[in-house]
């Protein structure tokens, strides 16, 4: 009887593993011209719900029979980890506004995405919208897997109150060049007017990097990505001086080697941060701030000053079975009169080329977005590379075990993280 | 003068004679059932081995095959190739340096954790059975940190050991450099003090319990031939707790072994710089963050036979006659 037993239960269990594993997408020939209703991903972000739930409800009215049911990114730690979950179980969305540049190749890898150029005119649609900056979202193979639809050009914000705190003058902050940011961050520090001069996340998550060293590093090399022609670009002169640039920030204090748990900035235990457009949104009602761009060595003029774009795009889920209707509704949402509402909604910059010249009138109105929209031209992607991730693990790796914490040279760090990068982007 | 050990007989059954069995002829000569599992048995364990079966077997002999493959989650009815590596994984598993590193971040853990909660919940269990007033306030006290959650309880460690926190400012000029949590050498130290804190309360009832079974009779003995309380607990309750003993010690092994939670929030990840980091931790990071599976399975199935060693290991030293 046991043997009986065990015998149906191993077949049962099997059956399901099997069921479970074996259950099938949709078929790409007909998905590609189905229409029906959709499933829309947004982040979490409140304003960009606000803006997604009136264009949904825009699409329905003029749709009734394609309608969208909108929808937040399922909580996990990182809304790349719940993506990735949702494509192995076939659950995904079919768009997702808020999906990372740098893990569309591991998406890809897992045959998660849908080529967007496999529509008719969506190539054309794609590069006139955003100019010659599309081409950095391309896949290695030429296809675009993601449409750019917004970015946060990453700056400097600065708290005025503590700088008029720690006897700094708040309109005309030196932060230039690094002597001078480091000088008024021993200022700020000294003076006790805030525990950090600024509070980046010291800990190891691969993309840590894009909001200390990446954009620093792009300032500094005049607009050069990490990786390039496939080969890393970071251990050069203006890598080095980037990183040494942080590593007397940790060295001095001046920038804790603790993760804060929460909004350092927002909660004043900072005097600076590294943010986009999005924090004017957050802080218009707690802070009185003001915005400069990343430092230099020699102190550039600010309209020669790249950064990191922390760009989100916008994507097709393989899971999707009306692409014909998902297609449209890309369109429509990236459509010039949705980017601009999303522009007054979030404040974050549509990834359309002459930003600031499209929406005059708003940009008048909301002067302080000016400056973000002027740094939205001059931004830089991650690299679109297989390996991605493991190319920014490798160099976060580095990054804290040097520069967060000195237990090697910055530059011999820069060189070994560079050497195992390349025999990574070879491996792949 | 000297106590001997002695074994605690607490409510065992009355042995047989020497010399003679237990179980009657008529036992003896009965016929073996050809099934041993009466029918109604087979229903009543079926679900549980069911379960076992589902979230267990067929898991671990699922993890065991894709650590012989170069393998990845794909969407499914997506085609892919998952070649046969053979130990390709295994070896990338033991020459990656962060990995050796979580084995040695653990095996200090392990080393400061298990003797800690073993002879703190005995001490505080042999406590906690004597006659205390408000004995049953600190009973449930003691429990409380086992019940509440791990997010909650690492917000109150922060607290206390962050670079502002409690402990430093106490300390003073005292306070380490770098803080407890970003500490390279005292990170691990601090996760294991926090775990044995936070289990404290579910060991102290194992212990209680067992405590129940020693038999008074053995202490008044002892007192008798005038052993004092810390002889009496020495020769009297250690070996008579031995069974829970092994018990603690296993699963305080099992449980460290897992760990994950608490350098995942204590220390931001495993920091600093992978001080902290668990093989359950960097199986986590190269698995889900990273997407590869393959090597997180091989660190699984090297972890389970770590795991099984060092709990054979314990075992085989607690229930050793002292």
């Amino acid at each position: 009887m046991p043997r009986k037993w065990g015998a149906a239960l191993l077949a049962m269990t099997l059956a399901a593993a099997t069921a479970a594993c074996a259950r099938p997408g949709p078929d790409p020939a007909t998905a590609t011209t189905s229409r029906g209703s959709i499933t829309v991903w947004l982040s979490n972000n409140a304003a960009e719900v606000a803006w997604g739930t009136k264009m949904v409800d825009a699409w329905n009215r003029a749709h009734p029979r394609e309608r969208i049911k909108v929808q937040q990114i399922p909580a996990g730690k990182t809304s790349e980890e719940a993506l990735s979950a949702s494509i192995i179980a076939g659950s995904s969305a079919c768009l997702v506004f808020n999906t990372s540049p740098a893990s569309v190749p591991q998406f890809q890898k897992q045959a998660g995405l849908v080529p967007l150029d496999d529509f008719p005119g969506a190539e054309r649609y794609i590069r006139e919208r955003t100019g010659p900056r599309a081409d950095q979202y391309r896949s290695e193979d030429g296809h675009f897997r993601q449409l750019p639809w917004k970015s946060n050009p990453g700056m400097i914000l600065y708290n005025k109150k503590i700088f008029r705190k720690a006897g700094l003058d708040p309109e005309h902050p030196k932060l230039a060049t690094y002597r001078d940011f480091l000088d008024t961050s021993r200022k700020i520090v000294e003076s006790g007017a805030a525990p950090a001069a600024i509070w980046p996340s010291a800990g190891s998550e691969f993309f840590q990097s894009w909001f200390d060293f990446y954009p620093s590093f792009i300032a500094e090399s005049g607009g050069k990505p990490l990786v390039e022609d496939g080969r890393p670009q970071f251990d050069s002169p203006a890598g080095r001086r980037a990183a040494t640039f942080w590593r007397t920030l940790y060295r001095e204090k001046l920038v804790p080697q603790e993760t804060f748990q929460g909004d350092a900035f927002g909660m004043g235990k900072s005097a600076m941060a590294s943010g986009g457009p999005w924090a004017i949104v957050a802080y218009k009602h707690s802070i009185d701030w003001g915005v400069v761009p990343f430092p230099t060595s020699d102190g550039r003029p600010a309209s020669r000053i790249s950064t990191f774009s922390d760009e989100k795009s916008a994507a097709m889920f393989s899971a999707c079975e009306h692409r014909a209707t998902a297609w449209d509704v890309l369109k429509f949402a990236t459509s010039r009169q949705q980017d601009g509402a999303f522009l007054a909604a979030t404040g974050q910059m549509p990834m359309r080329e002459d930003l600031a010249g499209t929406y005059p009138d708003w940009f008048a109105k909301n002067p302080a977005y000016t400056t973000y929209a002027e740094q939205a031209d001059r931004t830089v992607e991650v690299p679109n590379v297989a390996g991605s991730i493991d190319v920014w693990q490798t160099f976060r790796d580095a990054w804290t075990r040097s520069v967060v914490f000195g237990r090697e040279r910055p530059e011999a760090a820069l060189r070994g993280a560079s050497r195992d990068i390349a025999s990574i982007l070879a491996e792949y | 003068m000297s106590i001997p050990a002695i074994r605690a007989t607490g409510d065992a059954p009355t042995p047989a004679p020497t010399g003679q069995r237990a179980d009657t002829p008529t036992q003896r000569t009965r016929p073996r059932r050809k099934f041993p599992l009466p029918r109604p048995g087979a229903l009543f364990v079926s679900p549980y081995a069911l379960f076992l079966l589902v979230v267990f077997a067929v898991p671990l002999g699922y993890t065991l095959w894709i650590s012989f493959h170069r393998f990845y989650f794909t969407a499914p009815g997506a085609e892919f190739d998952a070649p046969w590596v053979g130990l390709r994984n295994y070896q990338d598993v033991f020459s990656d340096p962060v990995v050796l590193r979580s084995f040695l971040n653990i095996a200090v853990f392990l080393a400061i954790n298990v003797p800690l909660t073993v002879v703190l919940s005995l001490v505080l269990a042999s406590a906690l059975n004597a006659k205390l007033p408000m004995r049953s306030f600190f009973r449930a006290a003691y429990y409380v940190p086992y019940v509440t959650a791990s997010v909650a309880l690492v917000a109150v460690w922060q607290f206390l050991f962050g670079a502002e926190g409690l402990v430093n400012n106490l300390l003073g000029d005292l306070a380490p450099d770098p803080s407890w949590l970003v500490n390279p050498v005292l990170a691990m130290p601090v996760i294991a003090v926090f775990v044995a804190w936070k289990q404290l309360g579910f060991f102290v009832m194992v212990y209680l319990a067992a405590l129940q079974s020693v038999s008074k009779e053995l202490y008044e003995s002892a007192a008798l031939d005038g052993a004092g309380r810390v002889r009496s607990f020495l020769s009297v309750t250690v070996p008579g707790v031995r069974p829970a003993t092994t018990l603690v010690a296993v699963y305080a092994i099992i449980t460290g072994a897992n760990l994950f939670s608490e350098p995942y929030l204590l220390t931001g990840g495993g920091g600093p710089d992978h001080a902290s980091a668990s093989p359950v931790l960097v199986m986590y990071q190269r698995g889900i963050e990273q997407g590869h599976p393959d090597f997180a399975a091989a660190l699984g199935v090297v972890l389970v036979l770590f795991v099984v060693v060092l709990s054979l290991l314990a075992r085989k030293l607690t229930e050793k006659e002292g």
